[in-house]
């Protein structure tokens, strides 16, 4: 049967991941490609490098990591983070990412989407959707959470599976960073009224917010950023207590 | 040497990369002269059935290949690469697969589609390229279609989504996996270890 996956994701600027530097089995916990096989040996089913620079430079530096990293690590890794163009996803994906993840440039350009299906297949292209609550719904957001598109987060991420995405990152705003908890609702719908899997971030801080958004929210995988890099729990660890609440995983 | 067919699928390179982290050479083939000095075969892909056999054909690279497969000389579909072994797809009606395995492609329903992710495996026959792999093993899986094969003796793994599927298919040389061995850990790892030294 299918398992629930657990997928670290790593905010990576300049080359060096900047988050989750207090690992202390490693030699350098800023190389991503030491945290991608440190990750892998705990049993992670993916990794996400997020590129948070947003400068040409550090873009051009991802390429440097995804190329290192691919040679070593031989899970699924998916690269997000400023990418705007057919070029940029081609660039990522010959370097050795198996997925890019698009977020504000698809809500710019929604052939993206399609275009990228159709150049790469859709099991490339992740649609990455930061969404915010806004009275009964929610809406999708750029530009790190700040800024308001006015576009229905729902309707936007079913309108991506149409497009020819192969998979929605579900981001909540509100909750990243809180550890109060995936936002269920949110991910809940968007998993039960798309037919693609959806990933559930954003808020996870204890054990059973994960089995929530799997259980409650209906989530296909989920990702975590905190929870494992201030070392509360290691993958592995993730893991068990997911199988002892009865969620299949690896 | 390995040849990896490069007939404009992508994701040729991790491929590559996994035999070249087992010490295995290889060389992307751009077309059907490269196939000179390669002793085996790998057949990747992802899109869909169509496209792939209309690239194939573009390539060139029809013709070689099926006479590769007549004289069961060694080859590993991977993903998609396993599908066109098969004769069609309901995702792409009247377009001929290789037509070396009997059978054709069915879209999964009533799940998450595509299946992504880690599944395990049923192991059926126990063959060389499995040494190591145990039934209840996780492999990772990118697909929306799977094969209905017509003979059972090809079967070498099952896998269950909504139903049982052949996820791993053997006759003679050639094999075929659904799942992605360059994105499966170790034992994916293992298993293409396996294919390039005992198969």
């Amino acid at each position: 049967m299918l398992t629930t996956r657990v997928i670290p994701c790593l905010d990576v600027e300049d080359g060096r991941v900047v988050k989750g530097t207090q690992f202390k089995q490693i030699r350098d916990a800023g190389d991503p490609a030491e945290l991608a096989a440190l990750y892998n040996s705990q049993g992670a089913d993916e990794v996400i490098f997020l590129d948070i620079g947003a400068t040409y430079r550090s873009r051009k530096t991802m390429v440097d990591v995804v190329e290192k990293v691919s040679r070593l690590v031989f899970i699924p890794l998916t690269v997000g983070g400023g990418i705007r163009s057919i070029e940029d996803m081609r660039t990522l994906l010959n370097a050795g990412a198996d997925k890019v993840s698009v977020c504000s440039a698809a809500l710019n350009d929604p052939s993206l989407l399609s275009k990228g299906a159709e150049i790469f297949g859709s099991q490339c292209i992740v649609l990455s959707v930061d969404a915010k609550r806004t009275g009964k719904s929610w809406n999708c957001y750029v530009k790190g959470g700040r800024e308001d598109t006015g576009v229905d987060a729902i309707d936007w991420a079913m309108r991506g599976e149409r497009l020819g995405a192969g998979e929605i990152l579900l981001n909540s705003i509100d909750k990243d960073g809180t550890q109060s908890g995936y936002d269920l609702e949110l991910t809940r719908i968007v998993s039960e009224k798309l037919t693609i899997p959806v990933i559930a971030s954003g808020g996870a801080g204890t054990l059973d917010q994960v089995v929530d958004a799997v259980r409650i929210g209906k989530a296909d995988a989920v990702l975590m950023a905190s929870l494992l890099h201030y070392r509360t729990y290691s993958v592995g660890e993730i893991k068990q207590y997911l199988r002892e609440k009865g969620v299949r995983v690896r | 040497m390995i040849g990896i067919v490069d007939y404009g699928a992508g994701n040729l390179h991790s491929v590559q990369k996994a035999l070249g982290f087992l010490g295995k050479e290889s060389a992307v083939m751009q077309n059907p002269s490269d196939l000179k000095g390669i002793s085996k075969i790998v057949l990747p892909g992802v899109g869909s059935f169509g496209h792939a056999m209309a690239e194939i054909h573009k390539k060139k690279w029809f013709d070689p290949i099926k006479k590769w497969l007549a004289a069961g000389r060694p080859f590993l579909g991977i993903c998609l690469g396993m599908q066109i072994l098969f004769e069609g797809s309901s995702e792409s009606p009247g377009v001929r697969g290789f037509s070396v395995m009997k059978g054709s492609c069915r879209k999964f329903t009533g799940n998450k589609v595509p299946q992504i992710g880690w599944n395990d495996i049923t192991i059926k026959r126990d063959v060389p390229l499995l040494g190591g792999v145990e039934s209840g093993d996780y492999f990772y899986f990118v697909e929306r279609y799977y094969v209905i094969s017509e003979k059972k003796n090809v079967i070498l793994a099952e896998t269950g989504y909504g139903s049982f599927y052949p996820s791993i298919v053997g006759q003679g040389r050639i094999f075929g996996v659904q799942f992605h061995p360059e994105k499966s850990g170790d034992r994916g790892l293992r298993l293409l270890k396996n294919w390039e030294e005992r198969c």
